[in-house]
């Protein structure tokens, strides 16, 4: 890796118009800027941001990267992502700390059990890393998870995915803005779509508090506020916006070896490079826009985590936060184009939207370049919510992510 | 943790009830005569304002009643 330079971006303002106009610069955002300029060598490029780059759910996320879900669908662009990650760092000149530590999925019911089973066969006939661990191979693969049979919700056994793991957030989003901009895209700070202009029934532009730019297509990439941007060109989204709560522990010495999730006792654990412990669980049940939820929700996942690994008790929270998650009625995100003409969305990735960034940036391009869908986003598409071809993965494999 | 109002019991422990999503929402009068649009719209879309917000919610741990309420979504206000 080269020397870190001491500026990875300009801060341009914003030209009259460009080509394609991303709103929302989180790693959906950037990622889609770097892919269509490096993939489709489309470089008049502005992504908008209302804040400052990766200040919202990128900065937030609990940073799990896996692919091991259930629906042929899902599996196809998780597992583009996973590949996309496994050459990132390489790709962009940027180390983003990828670990593949493995991630485990545990089962503490027979029904855990045969939908565990269930999902490592799927996967594997997908072409995805998926192998069954007896309670005796948990233990090995993570001493400190509490495999005792005489606990509440005793380990029957766990799903692993070797080649899944952690990754840097931060350094992600840092690393697809430097290369983007390099290349050409204009990422704007501080600026906010306040609303759109329109031509009939298309987009040929947004209002912002810096001023109208213009657009030949535009994007949103904007997570939790998908909606109320939606609702501004006149387009009802089937998203519902809800709290996303997590939290870290002090430093501690390197104890966890893997990313442990468990959907039933509810609560995912890993160890940060840094050292602190982080741990994620469900959405508060209201609708928010807050960017903060309930203590009980934080108390709830800290029990679940004591229930798994006893050896935390003397860990302390050093400080929890909350993002604002879209959250879709089968769990599963809508990439590709709204009633109107030239208008995009990328949104309702839920709760694990940061695994799927590469993949979601890489087709969100191809279908902002094209203006039709990547096969891997196709099925994706808002007219599932009508057809009724649900690509549910609430059940299946995104109850925790 | 939200303090809601239950109108039959007061002021009670968000850990007390259960979220029931947008209020308002009618079963519609003749489902066999709506297009594919609108029975996916009735089954899957709901308003997410960032803003003020009817909503129902349910005293499921206490006496059990649905009740609505509006709620602003940007502070978490109970606004009546």
């Amino acid at each position: 890796m080269s020397e870190h330079p001491d500026r990875l971006w300009r801060n341009p303002e914003p030209r009259a118009g460009y080509d394609v106009v991303i709103v929302g610069g989180g790693g959906h955002g950037l990622a889609t800027a770097y892919y269509l300029a490096a993939n489709h060598g489309i470089r008049n490029v502005a992504v908008l941001e209302k804040g400052w780059l990766a200040g919202g759910n990128m900065a937030r996320n609990t940073t799990i990267i896996r692919s091991n879900y259930l629906w042929d669908e899902s599996a196809a662009i998780y597992e583009h992502a996973l590949k996309l990650w496994e050459g990132l760092s390489a790709e962009l000149d940027y180390d983003i700390l990828f670990s593949q530590r493995g991630v485990l999925n545990l089962a503490h019911t027979l029904q855990d059990v045969r939908e565990g089973s269930r999902r490592v066969n799927a996967n594997r006939l997908n072409g995805v890393d998926a192998e069954w661990l007896d309670p005796d191979e948990v233990r090995k693969f993570c001493p400190i998870v509490n495999t005792s049979p005489d606990v509440r919700y005793p380990v029957l056994g766990a799903t692993l995915q070797p080649r899944a793991g952690i990754a840097k957030h931060d350094h992600v989003a840092w690393a697809f803005a430097r290369r983007a901009d390099e290349l050409g895209v204009d990422l704007i700070q501080g600026c906010e779509v306040t609303g759109f202009r329109k031509h009939g029934n298309k987009v040929i532009g947004v209002e912002t508090n810096l001023g109208p730019i213009m657009a030949g297509r535009v994007g949103l990439a904007a997570a939790g506020h998908s909606s109320v941007l939606a609702s501004l060109a006149g387009v009802r989204l089937p998203v519902q916006s809800h709290p996303l709560q997590a939290l870290v522990s002090e430093l501690l010495e390197p104890v966890h070896p893997c990313v442990v999730m468990s959907n039933h006792v509810h609560v995912y654990v890993s160890q940060a490079h840094k050292g602190e412990l982080v741990m994620g669980a469900g959405i508060d049940p209201y609708n928010s826009y807050a960017q903060r939820g309930s203590v009980h929700v934080i108390e709830q996942q800290m029990a679940a985590a004591l229930e798994l690994f006893p050896i935390f008790a003397r860990a302390h929270v050093l400080r929890t936060w909350g993002g604002i998650v879209d959250v879709t009625p089968d769990a599963s995100p809508v990439i590709g184009p709204t009633p109107v003409d030239n208008l995009f969305v990328n949104c309702g990735w839920g709760t694990g939207g940061f695994k799927a960034t590469p993949a979601s940036g890489w087709t969100y391009a191809h279908t902002l370049a094209t203006g039709k869908a990547h096969p891997l986003n196709e099925p994706f598409a808002l007219e599932r919510f009508t057809s009724g071809a649900l690509i549910d993965e609430h059940g299946a494999a995104a109850v925790a992510h | 943790m939200l303090l809601i109002p239950c109108p039959w019991c007061g002021d009670r422990d968000e850990t007390e009830f259960h979220y029931g999503g947008q209020a308002g929402v009618p079963y519609p009068e003749r489902p066999a005569e709506l297009t594919d649009e609108q029975w996916g719209e009735y089954l899957f879309v709901r308003d997410n304002p960032k803003g003020e917000f009817a909503e129902r919610w349910s005293h499921s741990a206490g006496c059990r009643r649905w009740f609505n309420l509006v709620r602003n979504t940007a502070t978490h206000e109970i606004v009546r």
